[in-house]
């Protein structure tokens, strides 16, 4: 075995795979003139990351309490709410819960009928005209995947980073600091000449700054349960939009849980696997020189 | 390198068989006996790589088609539905996305191999020039494939690609509307494309056959690009090389894997998350990362040249970037293969890669500023690597001397 030449040669190799999946990974062009997002602390980050399922019942209650008057969420069904790796609320809670609301359906006498669980979360508004008439002309967005349809974009050298972190947390940075992002008046910090329209409210992370959206939530705005054994947690706006964030970030990615799960028990085999083949490899190339 | 067999039926049933279909004999010269040079890098396991890489977005790609959808107003529910509803959807869904990302890693990295060391050269023409039209096929496939999610990336990357159709001249619009099936991206372009992106991985699989077929008459090439002589040059190809290419590919599942399980959405862009919408423009229209090198290309003509618009100038340089890698047999009339010998051309290899990085880099910027001026000159460079360096280089290099054989370098370096 040449040893030095061929583990240099593979060196170059590794480096070659290694930039060219850097290259893979060049920064998409993010929402300009927002301010730098924050990145927070999810408990759904890194490879062992799990959804925190109180943080995720806070984070439906201000969904439900407050967003959901505007904002739709037609992917998920009342069933998902029970299922393992999310909110994990029981059986019956979520058909009591489905139960509370009328479903449209057409088949039904009088058209409509109680929720089931099969069902998927009702949209506030019949169609996307009603819901901009309602809203001063701003369409709210369904939350299905919006925690996975908003980014961040870090400047070099943090995004080559990002790969080898596996950095998917920008949707729920980005709603995060969305929310915490008002000002009542138009700051100094806004861009030169900046008027807001009528209807329209500064933000300093929404694209162009004004948001159709009035500030949603505020301090003491949603009242949390404390729990059984009289934790409480504190009813403030950052509090608030963390959970719901976290919420919106399963909602888009509901089995996320499971896959990082499977994902390190697959990782562990590979790289196992790999370190035999690499061995009966070299065993069977002992006796050649090449 | 087959001429002498190395089967001889064992049984009655296997030599019955070999006078009626000879499968097994087949297999026994070309899969296990073949004899390989001994003295093969691990650039050369990015083709088993790449067969891999072929086979694992069909398998998937046939799952997925068996839960989508290819409506306008279905198909980016249905994709959420594989993610959501389907049993092992998300990393089935995922291992197609992410797949599509590496199979352009190892397909890079195999024809620069090739290009390095001139694996393109006489008696290996064919085999260049079918792995240059499975890469052009592939790049149709992985753009079709784009489109399917049918997110606002998928809706705008095609609408600006297919746009180029539009810059032939005289008979432009009518290609355009042919390939989208009507005025814009539509419905029409929806199934039009997911059919063609059911085909063409067939497609490519045949022609695979036929590259590795091609391969299989005059053997490998090697690093030192020095013709087997004797066969203790070579060792079979099972189980040598079975054994090595098999622990590359693991090796290659393990980044893979990364992506799927820890960042499956990393490579794509968030923007595919919002459903398609043709009143609603991104702020960037950015491709795929695998197509940007050619979309710089594209955009670096932002002038005219004489009767040439810009427009069309620049489809013109992007498809000649594809199809002059047709001719590169003939470009470089170099007698020595390897790179390793030939001490100016590995500089401007070096440069050439360094070049392509770059070319990629700047596809994902604004064309605005320092950018397009950069894009002009590494498309610039682009070009003369091959049109004008690779034929010249030829006449005024003088190479080192080469190995006599596979067998004396072999011990040279084992001597070393």
């Amino acid at each position: 075995m040449t040893g030095a030449k061929t583990m240099f040669k593979t060196k170059i190799i590794i480096a070659a795979v290694a930039a060219m999946v850097g290259l893979a990974s060049l920064p998409a062009q993010g929402a300009e003139g927002g301010a730098h997002v924050e990145r927070q602390n999810w408990s759904f980050a890194g490879i062992f990351g799990t959804y925190d399922q109180n943080q995720l019942q806070r984070g439906f209650q201000v969904f439900r309490e407050v967003c959901a008057s505007c904002h739709g969420a037609n992917l998920m069904a009342f069933r998902n709410l029970s299922e393992p790796g999310g909110p994990s609320f029981s059986e019956e809670q979520v058909k009591a819960l489905a139960a509370e609301f009328e479903i449209a359906d057409a088949t039904a006498e009088g058209g409509v009928r109680a929720g089931v669980a099969a069902d998927r979360w009702p949209s506030p508004f019949a169609n996307d005209q009603e819901a901009r008439d309602a809203n001063g002309g701003s369409l709210p967005p369904d939350f299905s995947v919006l925690a996975k349809a908003r980014g961040v974009t870090d400047p070099f050298p943090t995004w080559v980073f990002n790969y080898f972190t596996g950095y998917q947390e920008g949707g729920a940075d980005y709603i995060h600091a969305l929310l915490n992002g008002y000002h009542e008046e138009v700051p100094e910090t806004a861009p030169e000449g900046f008027e807001l329209a009528e209807g329209k409210y500064y933000n300093d992370y929404f694209p162009g700054h004004a948001i159709g959206m009035a500030p949603p939530l505020a301090d003491g705005s949603v009242t949390y349960t404390p729990g059984e054994d009289g934790v409480t947690v504190p009813e403030t706006l950052e509090q608030y939009s963390t959970d719901v964030a976290a919420f919106m970030m399963w909602m888009a990615e509901p089995h996320l849980v499971a896959r990082k799960q499977t994902g390190f028990v697959v990782l562990l085999f590979l790289v196992l696997f790999a370190g035999l083949m690499y061995a009966t490899k070299r065993k069977l190339w002992a006796g050649i020189e090449h | 390198m087959s001429e002498h067999s190395t089967y001889t039926p064992g049984t009655a049933v296997e030599k019955w068989l070999d006078d009626r279909l000879p499968v097994i004999r087949f297999a026994k010269e070309h899969l296990m006996d073949f004899p390989t040079p001994k003295n093969l890098n691990y650039w050369w396991t990015f083709g088993a790589i790449l067969v891999m890489c072929l086979g694992v977005q069909i398998v998937t790609g046939v799952i997925l088609a068996m839960h989508y959808t290819p409506h306008v107003d279905l198909a980016f529910n249905a994709v959420e539905h594989i993610r959501r509803d389907v049993n092992g959807g998300r990393i089935i869904q995922a291992t197609h996305a992410v797949g599509a990302s590496m199979f352009f890693v190892a397909l890079y990295i195999h024809m620069f191999r090739g290009l390095f060391y001139g694996s393109y050269k006489a008696p290996r023409e064919i085999i260049w020039i079918l792995g240059v039209l499975i890469f052009i096929l592939t790049v149709a496939t992985a753009f079709m494939g784009y489109i399917l999610p049918w997110g606002q990336m998928s809706f705008w990357g095609a609408t600006v690609i297919s746009n180029i159709f539009s810059a032939i001249p005289v008979v432009g619009e009518n290609i355009k509307q042919l390939v989208l099936g009507g005025f814009a991206v539509g419905n029409p372009t929806l199934n039009r494309f997911f059919s063609l992106h059911y085909l063409l991985p067939f497609v490519i699989a045949a022609i695979v056959g036929l590259h590795i077929w091609a391969l299989h008459v005059p053997g490998n090439n090697n690093p030192i690009g020095v013709e087997v002589k004797e066969s203790r040059d070579t060792v079979p190809f099972h189980p040598y090389y079975t054994m090595k290419d098999l622990f590359a590919m693991v090796l290659f599942m393990i980044p893979f894997a990364w992506f799927v399980f820890f960042a499956p959405d990393i490579l794509g862009h968030p923007d595919n998350y919002i459903m398609a919408n043709s009143q609603v423009t991104p702020a960037h229209i950015v491709p795929e990362w695998y197509l940007l090198p050619f979309y710089t290309i594209l955009r670096a003509i932002d002038f005219n040249v004489l009767f040439i618009d810009s427009k069309l100038g620049g489809v013109i340089a992007m498809g000649g970037a594809l199809v002059m890698l047709l001719i590169v047999p003939w470009l470089d009339t170099s007698k020595v293969r390897s790179g390793t010998f030939r001490p100016l051309f590995k500089w401007f290899f070096a440069l050439f890669a360094i070049n392509f990085v770059a070319l990629t880099y700047l596809g994902a910027q604004p064309a605005e500023g320092i950018y397009t001026v950069l894009a002009k000159v590494c498309t610039a460079y682009y070009f003369l690597y091959f049109l004008v360096i690779l034929p010249v280089l030829s006449r005024i290099e003088t190479p080192k001397p080469l190995p006599t054989s596979i067998s004396e370098s072999v011990l040279g370096k084992a001597h070393a």
